[in-house]
């Protein structure tokens, strides 16, 4: 089997902050450095992209001496955190932007979906916009005058074809962008996370429409995705970044298992204890939390999670847990919160040490995947002691659904059966 | 020696860009891109109207109307014995032409930063329909201006095309090249510094005054005869003069004032090439 792609040495630095008067005279030195025939001094300056902590430079390197080979016909899923260079790398082998050294050697059409609906033009109608797209994807107008129909019964908004996108409710809007872009033709397809839309029958759909092009037509695709399922369903092999490099590669579930057992767990490098001491309030402390009894970064679960919660009051007061959960993937939140609902969590707390127990029940429509916890503490409708955001991540799996979210996507909200059970308070 | 067959590879991404390549090829390939984008613009600049194109017609109109008022009527500035309507809207539908493929060009990187970052297709796609969908504005309005002639010629004005309308194809592609080249040039320094941004915003209105748009090269001549260089150093002035002079036989032409012309176009095109091939890469990450 042939080689489809080739990536050679492959690194992209990026200049962080904003640009401006300042920025003119360090451009002025490169380029005099690039005239004298030396090395660009703003690259010997960068260093690994770490977004928690502050830099001393502003210069980054978002993709440090990437090597690796794609076969022809491979289904590859590349994953990593956030953060970890894959978006840059798509960005490259789509050909949006260049690498700052090394190659990426490529045989064949290359097509790529960074987007849904790129190029869509409000003002024209969907037949006009199935057009224009498919041409900044890179058809021919014949090409996709022979897939119209298709297409067209694909996205199923057939009675909408003769009116302007604007009109479309956002659901149809990514129906029809997603049709045009599954029908293209190239030798290599790059997909970026653009399954996270539409409804659960149209991902179920997109997500066949995806395993039909990499094994039924051979052709080569490129992956990425958060959605370990959809990763491990859909790809043969699998890339792991972090830190800017691929730092293992090889068949997808030793991939995406080494991914749950080394990258995530060490997420904050701290425990949820040591992230709590760095949030320190002065007249309610909390010292500890433990899930499901364990005391790291990242939980996993499958029907509820146990939570205990200790700490220190220096006053009596009211005060009430919210506990949102938002999915990585769509940024979607489920939460459990009295300020909204009146049905949250509040404790009344004297002066002293206490400990809260209690269970939350994951709704049984709850996708497989990645969340993260976010805890906001707070006295209701006045102030917040707490507010932790990516407080650590559950990876809720043995879920039924596959695919799609199953909680309503229009209006977000999943509180109703967020249960919580088993309430204890002690001192 | 296997091994290097194998490696036959069609697209090789680097940091590098051959500086005068224009990649054509690629263009070519995405012929049916360009032609749907100029579609598109000319489609959706009439969407939701009850007159529809017709208002191609309205701006030079009325343009005119007012420029016959205020610099024929008012100013008193002579038009080379050419009638004031005829003679403003020849020098109106080149200047605008040259004008909007300028300085929609020269945004071009910003206005469409979304899509082009997004997505890879030849950059120059862009541009390039830029300057075709104002062509198709040019040619209605240029409709207008033949009728215009026909209209005068029947109400008896001596007025008539001589055999140097041969020429008007290099003019067209004179002002297409002139405004693609310097809105290359300056698209693609605006991408990481806007401040000439701002000079396009005010500039490109006042230097309509520095070329015979509103009086003809001869009144600059004969007036100010120490400054005329200034109108005759503005390449658009030997355009235009050249294009009245051969639809209209009056006023002025020069060969040599049109070798400068298309002299400097063709310097300034060359250096918005490459200049654009330097950004074009990796314009996404400073835009």
């Amino acid at each position: 089997m042939g080689k489809a792609i080739k990536v050679e040495h492959l690194s992209k630095a990026y200049q962080l902050g904003d640009f401006g008067t300042g920025t003119i005279s360090r451009d002025l030195e490169r380029f005099w450095a690039r005239v004298r025939g030396k090395e660009d001094p703003f690259l010997k300056i960068g260093e690994v992209n770490d977004r928690t902590t502050k830099g001393t430079s502003d210069v980054v390197w978002s993709l440090k001496d990437i090597n690796f080979e794609i076969n022809q016909g491979d289904s590859v899923g590349i994953i990593g955190r956030n953060g970890a260079g894959k978006s840059t790398l798509l960005k490259i082998l789509s050909r949006v932007t260049s690498p700052t050294t090394g190659s990426v050697k490529v045989k064949g059409r290359i097509a790529s979906l960074l987007e849904v609906g790129t190029g869509f033009h409000p003002e024209l109608t969907g037949k006009e916009n199935i057009y224009l797209n498919g041409a900044i994807l890179g058809m021919r107008k014949a090409e996709i005058k022979r897939k119209f129909d298709e297409i067209v019964d694909f996205s199923g908004v057939e009675r909408y074809i003769d009116t302007p996108v604007k009109r479309y409710s956002s659901g149809m809007y990514v129906r029809l962008a997603f049709a045009v872009a599954a029908h293209l033709e190239s030798e290599i397809l790059v997909v970026d996370e653009v399954l996270a839309v539409g409804d659960a029958e149209f991902q179920k759909k997109c997500l066949g429409k995806m395993g039909d092009i990499s094994t039924g037509e051979g052709r080569t695709v490129i992956f990425v995705s958060h959605n370990m399922d959809a990763v491990n369903t859909l790809c043969k092999t699998g890339i792991l970044m972090d830190n800017a490099s691929n730092i293992y590669s090889g068949e997808i579930t030793k991939v995406t298992n080494y991914y749950f057992n080394n990258i995530t767990a060490n997420f904050t490098k701290d425990s949820i204890d040591g992230y709590l001491l760095k949030h320190k309030n002065k007249d309610i402390e909390l010292n500890g939390l433990v899930i499901n009894g364990q005391t790291t970064t990242i939980i996993s679960a499958t029907t509820d999670l146990s939570f205990e919660i200790s700490g220190t009051s220096k006053i009596d007061e009211q005060i009430d847990f919210e506990l949102y959960i938002t999915d990585t993937v769509t940024q979607k939140t489920l939460f459990f919160s009295s300020l909204y609902f009146s049905q949250g969590l509040i404790v009344d707390i004297s002066k002293g040490d206490f400990r809260i127990s209690f269970n939350l029940e994951l709704p049984e429509n709850l996708y497989s995947g990645i969340y993260n916890l976010n805890l906001f503490v707070s006295k209701p409708g006045s102030l917040y002691y707490y507010k932790i955001t990516d407080l650590l991540k559950i990876n809720i799996t043995g879920k039924p659904c596959l695919s799609g979210r199953s909680y309503s996507l229009e209006d977000n909200v999943g509180y109703a059966s967020m249960v919580i059970s088993n309430f204890n308070y002690s001192k | 020696m296997n091994q290097l067959a194998e490696e036959d590879w069609d697209i090789e991404i680097t940091a590098k860009n051959n500086l005068f390549s224009l990649g054509l090829k690629d263009v070519w390939q995405y012929r049916d891109l360009l032609i749907l984008l100029v579609r598109r613009d000319f489609v959706s600049f009439y969407k939701q109207t009850i007159l529809g194109p017709l208002w191609f017609f309205v701006q030079p109109i009325i343009t005119i109307l007012i420029y016959n008022l205020v610099f024929n009527n008012l100013a008193n500035i002579g038009t080379d014995a050419i009638p004031g309507p005829i003679f403003y809207l020849s020098g109106i539908i080149l200047w605008n032409y040259f004008s909007e493929c300028l300085t929609k060009t020269s945004t071009v990187f910003r206005d469409n930063a979304a899509l082009l970052g997004k997505v890879y297709f030849p950059r120059l796609i862009m541009p390039l329909s830029i300057v075709l969908s104002n062509l198709i504005r040019f040619a209605v309005q240029f409709v207008l201006f033949v009728a215009l002639i026909i209209l005068y010629h029947f109400l008896g004005s001596p007025i008539m095309p001589n055999l140097l309308v041969l020429l008007f194809p290099l003019l067209i592609l004179l002002i297409a090249a002139l405004g693609l080249g310097l809105g290359m040039i300056i698209s693609a320094v605006t991408t990481k510094y806007r401040d000439l941004a701002f000079v396009v915003a005010f500039g490109v209105p006042l230097l309509m005054y520095t070329t015979s748009v509103i009086f003809p090269l001869s009144v600059a001549i004969t007036k100010y005869p120490a400054y005329s260089w200034i109108i005759k150093f503005n390449p658009m002035t030997a355009i235009i003069e050249t294009f009245r002079y051969s639809f209209l036989n009056k006023g002025s032409f020069s060969w040599d004032l049109l070798a400068y012309s298309s002299i400097t176009t063709i310097i300034i095109l060359l250096v918005g090439i490459v200049i654009f091939n330097k950004v074009e890469k990796t314009f996404v990450d400073t835009v």
